[in-house]
């Protein structure tokens, strides 16, 4: 077990290495300077040359980088061309409504997903089964911020149950923040949800033709009982990996779904440093959410190491 | 044939056809503004209703079927014209070094998440449809890479193959004449659902300004439009998702039956 985390970590951190690279090496082909875009087009050159000394961009470009990834490997993300203020504290400000809805879409997502794919799973072939793929075939093909004007329509326009958008802050109170991610984080489960019920199903029917199954049944437990204590365990391992890679997708799916609720997350952050050529925001929310992403799966890995003891011989 | 691939089959050939019509014709040019009858509710006249422009939102959105469908399928197009090649290249000699870098390079591209890389080629090269197709077209080069590779590799082990080897074929050719044949299946399957993928990602990109810009029509386009004005004229909203999930339900029943009818053992990568 030692040997395959030592094997995965020398390969996290290089994953994370070519890819900090890829993006710098990208944001460095960006026309324009960014202390010119600062300050104006009549800044004075001593002014300009200043600005670049003080951002660091009269240096090489390898001591950039090696500046760049340095200083993130000390919680130090650079400074915003625009606000001037650190850019660590602006992501940080923004994780705590985008990581938060994250989590909320992902338990949501789980909760629907398991009964709804263990139900399928266990009426296979008949009107439940087809029922419930058919919704899931729907749910998968929904785009999510769709999906999210549409709840807006019914839930804050018509019942005014929840409010159209904004956040008020945690400071309010849990429930209050809580009550505010509601309908965005449904949006955004929804179509995760469908994937998950499906991958569930799928997993729970090729455990069910197993032997030790039928040796359950054998001993008499009832079917629940046999798909409760055997199936469920052994259908775990693809249900993981996809709820793994719903991390990812859900954190990027919350970027946009903040769009729709105007919540002040990272997606706000990030389309606002694009519009203002922000570019070392930009890199940093890219570099975080990679790192976000590798590291999710780098997890996974791990986890099915410990739940299937097989898969750490392999590579 | 399946009842999900007929469906799914019927649901494409009528959106495909909505869009090829949009060539030749719509019931009013998308562009003509009617300032006076903005933000209708459907109508005989106008069967989807206007948006705030007094545009047909009908002929808007069979146009935006074509935007949207041309994006995605030039996007699945780049995955495949790099990926085979790839794919096929990593799976001559596989655990050789050309597998090794091929392989390894196409994990850290996939590790990119999609939204991550169509935002930081937009950051430094402006917002498009371009660079939307291009940001998806990257995306979409591993899935194909890893599908002909994971098709290829257990061929590359059957009698037939090793007889046109000792019949001395080289591996390009046995590439080329015996193993892309037989992996054009799941490769097609996968492309039927990286083209609904395609719909989704050209409606998410749109909607938040990265992908197709105004004037052109696109259905993530026309969604971005709606959602200011989604609680006074709803229909604006309604209608363009409706097309979208229309088309990706089609594709991927389609996927899924043409899966199953070609071979049910076939195992597709749903990234």
């Amino acid at each position: 077990m030692l040997r395959y985390t030592l094997k995965r970590l020398i390969s996290l951190m290089l994953s994370l290495a070519v890819a900090s690279l890829v993006i710098f090496a990208v944001i460095e082909i960006a026309p324009g300077d960014p202390a010119q875009f600062m300050l104006g087009v009549n800044a004075q050159p001593d002014t300009l040359a200043a600005l670049r000394a003080e951002l660091g961009l009269d240096t090489s470009k390898p001591d950039r980088y090696l500046a760049w990834v340095g200083g993130m490997l000390q919680g130090d993300f650079g400074t915003s061309y625009t606000y001037r203020t650190p850019v660590a504290g602006m992501i940080a400000d923004r994780l705590w409504v985008s990581l938060p809805l994250t989590i909320y879409a992902l338990v949501i997502s789980i909760l629907l997903a398991f009964p709804a794919g263990i139900y399928a799973a266990s009426r296979r072939g008949r009107i439940g089964d087809a029922a419930m793929m058919g919704t899931t075939q729907l749910g998968v093909a929904i785009p999510n911020f769709w999906f999210a004007m549409m709840l807006v329509l019914v839930f804050a326009v018509n019942l005014r149950w929840f409010n159209a958008g904004g956040f008020p802050g945690w400071d309010k109170g849990l429930r209050t923040g809580l009550h505010a991610l509601t309908l965005p984080a449904i949006a955004l489960a929804l179509p995760q949800a469908s994937i998950l019920a499906r991958v569930m199903r799928s997993a729970l029917l090729d455990v069910l033709g197993e032997d030790f199954m039928r040796t359950a049944r054998a001993k008499g437990l009832s079917r629940g009982q046999a798909i409760w204590r055997h199936g469920l365990r052994n259908a775990l391992i693809p249900v993981l990996t996809i709820i793994g890679l719903q991390v990812s997708f859900l954190l990027a799916g919350a970027i946009i779904i903040e769009q729709v609720f105007y919540l002040p997350g990272l997606g706000r952050l990030i389309f606002q440093a694009i519009n203002a050529r922000d570019l070392i925001v930009v890199e940093s929310v890219v570099m975080l959410l990679v790192f976000v992403v590798i590291t999710v799966n780098f997890m996974v890995d791990l986890a099915y190491a410990v739940v299937d003891p097989r898969l750490r011989t392999r590579t | 044939m399946s009842r999900g691939l007929w469906i799914g089959s019927l649901l494409t050939a009528l959106m495909l056809g909505l869009a090829l019509l949009s060539l030749v014709w719509t019931p009013y040019p998308y562009e003509q503004l009617d300032i006076p009858n903005k933000l209708m509710p459907p109508s005989l006249t106008h069967p989807l209703g206007t948006d705030h422009f007094g545009r047909d939102i009908l002929s808007m959105i069979m146009v935006g079927i074509r935007t949207s469908m041309g994006v995605a399928i030039v996007a699945v197009a780049i995955g495949l014209a790099f990926g085979i090649p790839l794919g096929l290249l990593a799976s001559q000699r596989k655990g050789g070094w050309i597998d090794e870098v091929i392989m390894r390079t196409n994990d850290v591209i996939f590790a990119f998440p999609l939204l991550a890389m169509a935002i930081l080629i937009t950051a430094v090269f402006g917002p498009s449809a371009t660079n939307a197709i291009v940001a998806f077209g990257i995306f979409n080069i591993p899935v194909f890479a890893r599908v002909t590779r994971g098709g290829a590799l257990s061929l590359w082990e059957r009698e037939f193959i090793f007889a046109a080897r000792v019949a001395g074929k080289s591996r390009l050719r046995i590439s080329a004449e015996h193993i892309l044949p037989n992996i054009l299946g799941i490769l097609i399957v996968q492309g039927t659902i990286q083209f609904a993928l395609g719909i989704q990602v050209e409606a998410a990109l749109s909607f938040v300004g990265l992908g197709v810009q105004p004037p052109t029509p696109s259905l993530g386009r026309m969604l971005a439009d709606a959602q200011t004005l989604v609680t006074i004229a709803p229909h604006i909203a309604i209608f363009p998702g409706l097309a979208i999930i229309t088309i990706v339900v089609g594709l991927n029943l389609m996927g899924d039956g043409l899966r199953d009818w070609l071979d049910p053992r076939l195992r597709v990568v749903r990234a």
